[in-house]
């Protein structure tokens, strides 16, 4: 089977900035942190962490209450970002309906704070008398997809992957399968999460949270500092407007960046724990796919949450695979760790590092952790002639993703 | 309780719910083609009455007949009249 080329006109992205690419970007740039302090967190028992990265509050109001009714924030921060892609890549409403267009849009779980706010109704009095008709729709698995296509008039496929921090990264891996196979022409990809206590206290029972900057948030999360001391929640969500190459120039749209390689795979040695060799795996079997060499690789955006484990085993890989020449960085830094958004939202802020031939550095990188790999750190904006680069994710539960976007070229 | 400020009553937790254009809220305005609610809401407009005014009305048959917010009015003043007789 022939299968065609993928490429990406359209991108939008709801981060703790808030909504826009612009915003997301002019952050980065600047060295800015979105880690807050979260006062909500500091009277929970159990709960030694105190700081998140949150989504200022946005105007949802232009989208109609008939759709509105049934999203939590993390449909709402898709459904944006999904109409700021759109729009960027010159898409209306007639676009949407005709079939040729489908969603590849994951979230970690349903919208956990509807389910908390459930919860705490029902045991009141143990009664489901006051269960609104529309929480299941905002606890579904697919429900960032499901609002999406309902609000966007969108009829193609949908496809809901869910891998927690890959899920971003699968969909739109998935995404660019669905088009290079033919099956549509466009596909709005990415993910979408939101922050809620509980997804903080999962990744402190487990030791895997920032605790010690709570009086400095900024600071954290500290992606391969020696001083890191965990990840640090975040929320948002970006979504890639990916389509065919046929499409793109028969439309006469702007083409951003172009899908080459795509690799997901799992890794069973360990529920929890990250190993070097799958990661390295994985990025290899996505470097394979784009029909590459390793050398041509010229920057690798890293998964790298600040985790002790996570960080060390991804560096050790990509030593493997790339040497110690290329050039890494972790956006968390600066967004914390977006869960289910951050394969897609990072990919955005990766896309714009190619266009803009600049690389965003890690934030709070100061004194690399000597039981990292040695590699070529971005600690400071720096100018570069990248052309083809690698997005990892990996995920608890024993999921790698790795994605190979490149300059654009006609050819 | 007058049948006013019943209605009044009503208006304001629908309006709310539903995000209801107060001017819209006339007697004769029809639940489905003019305030566009549709099935889903009509589970909520249950638990948006029940909480308003303390009683219990999913099982009602009377609830499916509904098709104005006068409708509404009615079987609320009617069921409140009802609850007032019994106790």
């Amino acid at each position: 089977m022939q299968l065609r080329r993928v490429v990406i006109t359209g991108m939008g992205a709801v981060s703790p900035f808030g909504r826009g690419t612009a915003l997301l970007m002019s952050a980065l740039e600047e060295g800015r942190s979105g880690v807050r302090h979260v006062s909500e967190l500091e009277a929970m028992k159990g709960m030694r962490t105190q700081v998140a990265a949150t989504v200022p509050e946005l105007d949802s109001l232009p989208i109609p209450r008939k759709f509105r009714r049934s999203m939590s924030p993390m449909s709402i921060f898709a459904t944006l970002a999904c109409q700021d892609a759109l729009r960027q890549a010159g898409l209306g409403a007639d676009d949407c309906a005709t079939g040729n267009l489908g969603v590849s849009i994951g979230s970690t779980v349903g919208s956990p704070n509807a389910f908390y706010a459930a919860m705490e109704d029902f045991f009141v009095d143990r009664s489901f008398e006051r269960l609104k008709s529309t929480f299941f729709l905002q606890i579904m698995s697919h429900s960032c997809a499901a609002n999406v296509a309902q609000t966007l008039g969108i009829n193609g496929r949908i496809l809901a992957p869910s891998a927690a921090c890959a899920t971003g990264s699968q969909a739109i891996g998935y995404g660019y399968e669905t088009i290079a196979m033919g099956k549509q022409q466009q596909m709005l990809c990415g993910g979408a999460d939101e922050f809620h206590p509980m997804t903080a206290a999962v990744f402190d029972i487990i030791n895997a949270i920032s605790t010690g900057y709570n009086d400095r948030p900024t600071e954290t999360p500290r992606p391969f500092d020696r001083d890191r001391d965990g990840l640090v929640c975040g929320e948002g969500s970006g979504v890639l407007l990916l389509e065919s190459l046929d499409s793109a120039r028969r439309r006469g749209a702007a083409i951003l960046g172009e899908v080459i390689g795509f690799a997901t795979l799992a890794d069973p040695t360990n529920i929890a724990n990250p190993n070097t060799e799958a990661m390295e795996k994985c990025m290899r079997k996505a470097v394979e796919d784009a029909g590459l060499e390793p050398d041509r690789i010229s920057y690798v955006n890293a998964h790298a949450t600040a985790t002790e484990q996570g960080d060390r085993a991804e560096s050790h890989a990509i030593h493997r695979l790339f040497g110690s020449e290329i050039p890494v960085s972790s956006l968390k830094g600066h967004l914390g760790h977006t869960m289910a958004a951050s394969g897609a939202l990072e990919l955005v802020a990766t896309v714009e590092m190619l266009a803009r031939k600049r690389l965003i550095p890690t934030l709070n990188l100061k004194n690399v952790d000597p039981r990292c790999a040695p590699l070529n750190y971005v600690t400071s904006v720096r100018n570069a002639c990248i052309d083809t680069v690698i997005k990892n994710n990996f995920a608890l539960g024993g999921v790698n993703s790795s994605i190979v976007v490149r300059r654009y070229q006609d050819d | 309780m007058t049948e006013q400020e019943i209605i009044d009553r009503i208006n304001s937790s629908l309006a709310e719910e539903f995000e209801l254009d107060p001017e819209a809220m006339r007697p004769e305005a029809g639940i489905y083609e003019e305030l566009e609610l549709d099935s889903l809401d009509m589970v909520d407009m249950v638990i948006v009455l029940e909480n308003a005014f303390g009683f219990k009305i999913r099982e009602e048959q009377a609830i499916r007949e509904i098709r104005t917010l006068g409708d509404i009015h009615r079987f609320v003043i009617e069921k409140k009249a009802a609850l007032a007789t019994a106790s």
